[in-house]
C-alpha cells in the first residue's frame, strides 16, 4: 500500500491501460500482414508502472504511442483505460501527456507559463495553476527559470520543460515519452534520466518510454515490452530479458554483445552444432522448423575441453574480454576475464547448460528443467 | 602575431566598385542637384537646403505623402492578414501543394505595366469585364476615370492581387517548417486552434512575416508603375503618390533641384521606417 503525499497524488493512480486486438496500417486499404505496421497487439499497462517500450527503428513503437495518445486511430482494436473505451476519443480529453523526442515548448511564453498552459487551457483557477506550477517547477529543478522566456534555455532544460507540461496536470493516467533524451548531451542524459525514476516514484502516474536504447530501457521500466516488426516479442523485467529470451530477437537485441545465436539441427531427441551434440537446459519442445541455439557470450568460457575453436578477434572492453572464435564457419562470443587469448590460437569453448536453449524458427523451445 | 595583409583590398574591390558606380555615385548626384539650381547650359547655383525646406513645407509634398501611407497602410492591411489566411488553408501536402504554389506565384511574374495595362482594360466601363457587370449587370455607378474613391479601389485590389502571393509564399514557407510534434504536443496541452496559431503559427511565421511586412512596406511606398499605367495619378490628383509626383516634378516641369531634394527625403522616410520596424520586430529575439 503506498503512502501518499497528498490526495493529488492519490488521484493520479487511476487507469489501467489495455489494448485489445490492435491493429494498425497506414494505407488505407491493407492487403497481408506486411502493409500493417502494428500486427495485432494485445496488451495490458498496470496502474503506476514504469515501462519501457523498447525495438529497433521502425518496429512500430511510436505507432504504438500514437495510438495510446490519441494522434492516431487504430485501423481495428480498442483501447481502454479502465474498461472505459477511450478508442474514440481525441488526446485531450484521455488525461494523457506526452514528451516529444525533440524538445516542444512554447517560444514566445515564458517557462511559467509554458508549464502553467495545459492547466489554463483546461480552465483551471489562476491560484490552483500557481501552486502547481510552483510545485512541479521544484520537482524538476527548474524554480529559478521560471521567469525567463522558455526560447532561451537549453535543450535539456526544454526538455525538462517539456516533462513539466506533461506532469502539471494532476489527471493525467499516463506520461508517455518518445526517446526523449535524443538531443540530450551524453552527460545530462544519466541525470535526466535518473530524475525521470525520481519522478516516477514521487508522482506515480504509469509512465511509458519509448527507445531503441537498451541502458535506457532497462535502467528506467520495471517492465520492458520488445518490439519487432510490429509486434511485441517479448514483455519482462529486465532480467527476464537477459535472462530467457523469448526470441531470438530478445537475445540478440539486448546484452552487449548480443546472445550467440547458432544453427543447430535436432536428430532423433538430440541437438547437434556442428557434428557436436549439445547439452541444453531442459527438455526440447515440438519438432520441425528452423532451429537454433542461443547462448549468451556471459556463459560462454574458454576451456581444456568442449569445442574446438579458432580465436579470429580479442576486444578489450574494460572490465571483460570480448573474445570472438570460430568454429568452422561459425563465430561464436565469449567474455573472458583474465589473460587474453592470441589472435589464431586454438581454444576449446564451453557452454553452461542451464544457459543453453534451443529456439524454433527465432522462439524459445525448451523448457526449464525442473 | 598578427600577420598585416593588404591583399585583402583586392579581393573587396570588385564590390565596391559595383557598389559605387549603381549607389553611391547616383545618389551623391542626387545630393549635388538638391542644393543647387540648375539653369541649361550646365549652369549651376548654390541654393543650400532651400529647397528641402520648399519641399517639406509644400502642401502638394504632404497630400502626396499622406496619398502614399494611406495605400500603404491599406495594402499591408488587407495583405499580410489575406495572406496567412491563405497560407493557413492551403495543403501541407500532396498533389495540391505545386498547383497551388505555381498558382500563387502566377500574379507575381507578370510585368508590372502588363498588370497596370490589365486591370486598367477589366475595369473599364464599357467593354471591361468588371467595369462592364458592375455598371450594366449590378447597376453600381464605377468608373475609376470619374470617380476617385473607384480608382482609389482599383489601385488596392490590384495590389492586393498582384501582391498577396508574396506574403502567402513566405508565411507558407514558414508554417511548412514546423514539426509535427508542436502540433500533437497543443493537441494534448489542450489548446484551441486560436492557441495554436497565437503560439505555434505565428511565432513560427515571426522571421518570414518581418521579411513579408518590409518587402511590401518597400515596393508599395515606392510603387509607380502600376498606378502610373492604371490611373496616371487621377482623377485630378486623388490617387497621386510620391513617385508619381515626383516623376512629375523632376520629368515634367523639369524642377531638378526640388525633385532631388524630394527624393532624399523620400529615401529617408523610406529608409527610416524600414529601420524603425524591423529593429521593433528583432528587438526582443536576444532578450
Amino acid at each position: 500500500m503506498p503512502v501518499f503525499r497528498s490526495r493529488r497524488e492519490a488521484r493520479c493512480i487511476v487507469a489501467k491501460i489495455t489494448l485489445k486486438n490492435l491493429r494498425h496500417s497506414y494505407m488505407p486499404n491493407p492487403a497481408g500482414p506486411e502493409d500493417f505496421a502494428l500486427k495485432k497487439i494485445d496488451l495490458d499497462w498496470e496502474d503506476g508502472g514504469a515501462y519501457a517500450l523498447l525495438g529497433p527503428s521502425g518496429c512500430g513503437k511510436s505507432t504504438l504511442l500514437n495510438i495510446i495518445s490519441g494522434l492516431l486511430n487504430p485501423s481495428e482494436g480498442r483501447i481502454l483505460f479502465d474498461d472505459r473505451d477511450v478508442t474514440d476519443l481525441p488526446p485531450d480529453q484521455r488525461n494523457i501527456a506526452q514528451v516529444f523526442q525533440f524538445p516542444v515548448i512554447y517560444d514566445t511564453m515564458k517557462v511559467y507559463d509554458n508549464l502553467a498552459f495545459p492547466l489554463r487551457n483546461r480552465g483551471v483557477p489562476a491560484k490552483k495553476v500557481d501552486e502547481r506550477v510552483r510545485e512541479i517547477a521544484e520537482m524538476l529543478d527548474v524554480t529559478e527559470m521560471l521567469g525567463t522566456r522558455a526560447s532561451h534555455l537549453t535543450p535539456d532544460n526544454k526538455q525538462k520543460i517539456s516533462m513539466g507540461r506533461g506532469l502539471v496536470r494532476d489527471d493525467v493516467n499516463v506520461v508517455m515519452f518518445d526517446e526523449p533524451l535524443t538531443v540530450i548531451d551524453p552527460h545530462l542524459k544519466w541525470k535526466l534520466r535518473s530524475k525521470l525514476k525520481e519522478l516516477h516514484q514521487r508522482v506515480r502516474a504509469t509512465m511509458i518510454y519509448v527507445t531503441h536504447d537498451q541502458t535506457e530501457a532497462l535502467t528506467f521500466a520495471d517492465q520492458v515490452v520488445v518490439m519487432q516488426d510490429g509486434e511485441v516479442v517479448q514483455i519482462g523485467t529486465p532480467i527476464e530479458l537477459f535472462e530467457r529470451p523469448q526470441h531470438t530477437f530478445v537475445g540478440h537485441f539486448i546484452g552487449s554483445p548480443g546472445m550467440n545465436v547458432l544453427p543447430a539441427t535436432q536428430e532423433a531427441g538430440q541437438v547437434l552444432f556442428q557434428g557436436h551434440k549439445m547439452a541444453l537446459e531442459g527438455k526440447v519442445i515440438g519438432d520441425g522448423g528452423a532451429t537454433q541455439l542461443g547462448i549468451r557470450p556471459e556463459f560462454v568460457s574458454l576451456s581444456d575441453k568442449g569445442l574446438a575453436a579458432n580465436v579470429r578477434k580479442v576486444s578489450d572492453i574494460g572490465r571483460h574480454l570480448v573474445v570472438e572464435a570460430m568454429v568452422n564457419d561459425t563465430s561464436i562470443k565469449a567474455i573472458v576475464e583474465g589473460e587474453a587469448p592470441q589472435q589464431g590460437q586454438a581454444v576449446h569453448l564451453a557452454f553452461r547448460q542451464d544457459q543453453t536453449r534451443l529456439y524454433r524458427d527465432g522462439w524459445l523451445a525448451t523448457e526449464v528443467a525442473s | 602575431m598578427k600577420t598585416e595583409n593588404q591583399r585583402a583590398w583586392f579581393f573587396v574591390l570588385p564590390v565596391l566598385l559595383l557598389v559605387a558606380f549603381n549607389a553611391l555615385i547616383p545618389i551623391m548626384t542626387v545630393v549635388n542637384y538638391s542644393v543647387q539650381e540648375t539653369f541649361g547650359n550646365n549652369l549651376f547655383f548654390w541654393q543650400g537646403l532651400d529647397w528641402f525646406e520648399q519641399i517639406l513645407r509644400s502642401d502638394r509634398f504632404r497630400a502626396s505623402l499622406g496619398r502614399q501611407f494611406l495605400f500603404t497602410f491599406l495594402i499591408l492591411i488587407i495583405e499580410v492578414p489575406l495572406g496567412i489566411i491563405i497560407a493557413l488553408s492551403m495543403p501541407k501536402k500532396g498533389l495540391w501543394v505545386p498547383v497551388c504554389l505555381v498558382t500563387m506565384a502566377l500574379p507575381m511574374l507578370i510585368p508590372w505595366n502588363v498588370v497596370g495595362a490589365m486591370w486598367n482594360i477589366f475595369t473599364l466601363p464599357d467593354i471591361g469585364l468588371l467595369g462592364y457587370f458592375l455598371n450594366t449587370v449590378l447597376g453600381i455607378n464605377y468608373d475609376m476615370t470619374q470617380d476617385p474613391i473607384a480608382a482609389w479601389i482599383t489601385i488596392v485590389t490590384m495590389d492586393v492581387w498582384h501582391w498577396t502571393s508574396l506574403v502567402v509564399l513566405l508565411s507558407y514557407a514558414g508554417l511548412v517548417s514546423i514539426p509535427d510534434a508542436y502540433y500533437q504536443a497543443a493537441k494534448i496541452d489542450g489548446a484551441s486552434p486560436w492557441k495554436v496559431f497565437r503560439y505555434i503559427q505565428l511565432p513560427k511565421m515571426k522571421t518570414v512575416l518581418t521579411i513579408a511586412i518590409l518587402l511590401r512596406f518597400m515596393d508599395s511606398f515606392n510603387i509607380y508603375t502600376e498606378p502610373f499605367v492604371l490611373t496616371g495619378g487621377g482623377p485630378g490628383n486623388s490617387t497621386t503618390l510620391l513617385s508619381i509626383d515626383l516623376v512629375k516634378i523632376a520629368l515634367g516641369q523639369f524642377d531638378l533641384g526640388p525633385a532631388a531634394a524630394m527624393s532624399l527625403i523620400y529615401f529617408a522616410i523610406t529608409l527610416l521606417v524600414s529601420w524603425l520596424f524591423y529593429t521593433l520586430m528583432t528587438k526582443d529575439d536576444d532578450k
